[in-house]
């Protein structure tokens, strides 16, 4: 099935407003291609699956924790389009391979191939959680994991309503840029 | 960790969000920055005398206005730079339009005025009190707007830098001129102009380390 910046673009919409069927169908749909572009481009410089699964994941965790800097009046494809290529070139310069093996690229690239082919990535989400402060890792155990409401979760733990929202919310910044870091000190071991 | 499982956890309870929040809240940077900026001139510095005389507030005022010239579009630029993808949609030729405008006036104004008189319209006294001051106080716009800028997501470190340090170096001039006394077209030209650039070339500089995410 091929996406279509139209179909994305409402799913985006939907999502932003709260939609949390359309998001995961967005999500869902932006893995695939995202897979396949990181595929694609890690090849050209002998890197495997494993590790264009991992960017795939590190680019759907920077969609989530920075979704506010999307404007619902803008096209969606060239803001998703940036966050991919960012986040490749942070990678390729992290892992010391050349950043100039990236192409100009405009947003159709992303759209123009999708690989539905999921591996197991190299992060472990436990271990992930328990590097956040307790905090934005309850807060995220309860509403994310355990799928209960704000206001279960607020009840839950004592927390406030607000206090839970930014933990989370806090929380996934803090995850999507932990596994940066944390792929930087594994490969260097 | 599977991508579907991240999919499941990342679309479970998602909060709606308010896109218009990345405006307001640099906008909000920026007026805290000018209100710091104008605190600290007003309380360390001192305004320079006679501020309530029109000989004095008026060239302040005029100052303040050619700074807005490039504060406005600069600022439009840094929220469009703060999303990523949108350095596409920010011109550099733009923004040095009113630098080339304040650099044409002040050829024209040393044009028009005997040579023997350059030297104190450049050199006025206040020149390194300027230099110095400008770029100083210019580090707490900086750091506060860097600080909201991070909470977005650039995708070309260096250019979102450039115009924050930009901005911070316009809001520092606004505060600045309600204590210097340098008032020829050339000495704004040279001095403030210079120590903008100084700031912006810093924010280039400083934007791949402090605004990486």
């Amino acid at each position: 099935m091929v996406s279509t910046e139209a179909e994305l673009r409402g799913l985006m919409r939907a999502g932003l407003r709260g939609d949390a069927a359309a998001y995961r169908a967005l999500l869902t749909r932006l893995s695939a291609n995202l897979r396949a572009y990181y595929k694609r481009r890690l090849a050209r410089v002998g890197r495997g699956a494993t590790e264009a699964e991992d960017l795939t994941q590190e680019a759907l965790m920077a969609i989530h924790a920075r979704r506010h800097t999307y404007d619902p009046s803008a096209p969606l494809m060239p803001w998703v389009q940036a966050i991919a290529r960012y986040k490749l070139i942070d990678h390729l310069r992290q892992t010391r391979a050349s950043s100039l093996d990236v192409p100009i690229e405009s947003a159709d690239d992303l759209l123009a191939q999708d690989d539905h082919v999921g591996i197991e990535s190299a992060y472990d989400l436990k271990r992930l959680l328990n590097t956040l402060p307790d905090k934005m890792r309850n807060a995220i155990q309860l509403v994310k994991l355990d799928g209960l409401s704000v206001a279960e979760a607020a009840n839950r733990s004592g927390m406030t309503e607000s206090d839970i929202k930014i933990s989370v919310h806090r929380g996934f910044k803090a995850l999507a840029s932990s596994v940066a870091r944390k792929r930087h000190v594994n490969e260097n071991r | 960790m599977k991508t579907d499982e991240l999919i499941e956890m990342l679309s479970t309870n998602v909060e709606p969000v308010d896109h218009r929040h990345i405006v307001r809240s640099i906008r909000l940077a920026i007026a805290v920055g000018v209100a710091a900026t104008v605190g600290i001139v007003f309380f360390v510095l001192g305004p320079r005398a006679g501020l309530y005389s029109e000989s004095a507030w008026l060239p302040a005022l005029l100052k303040i206005a050619a700074t807005l010239l490039i504060l406005v579009p600069s600022s439009i630029y840094l929220v469009r730079s703060a999303r990523p993808g949108g350095e596409h949609s920010t011109s550099t030729a733009l923004i040095a339009l009113p630098f080339a405008a304040i650099m044409v006036l002040t050829v024209l104004s040393l044009t028009f005025s005997p040579s023997s008189h350059w030297k104190g319209a450049i050199l006025s006294d206040e020149w390194l009190e300027c230099v110095i001051s400008i770029p100083l106080i210019a580090i707490v716009p900086f750091v506060v707007i860097t600080w909201v800028v991070r909470q977005m997501a650039p995708t070309d470190l260096a250019r979102t830098g450039a115009f924050v340090g930009l901005v911070a170096g316009c809001v520092s001039s606004i505060g600045y001129a309600f204590h210097c006394a340098g008032d020829t077209v050339p000495f704004f030209a040279l001095w403030y102009g210079g120590t903008i650039a100084v700031c912006t070339f810093a924010g280039w500089r400083l934007g791949p380390t402090l605004l990486r995410w």
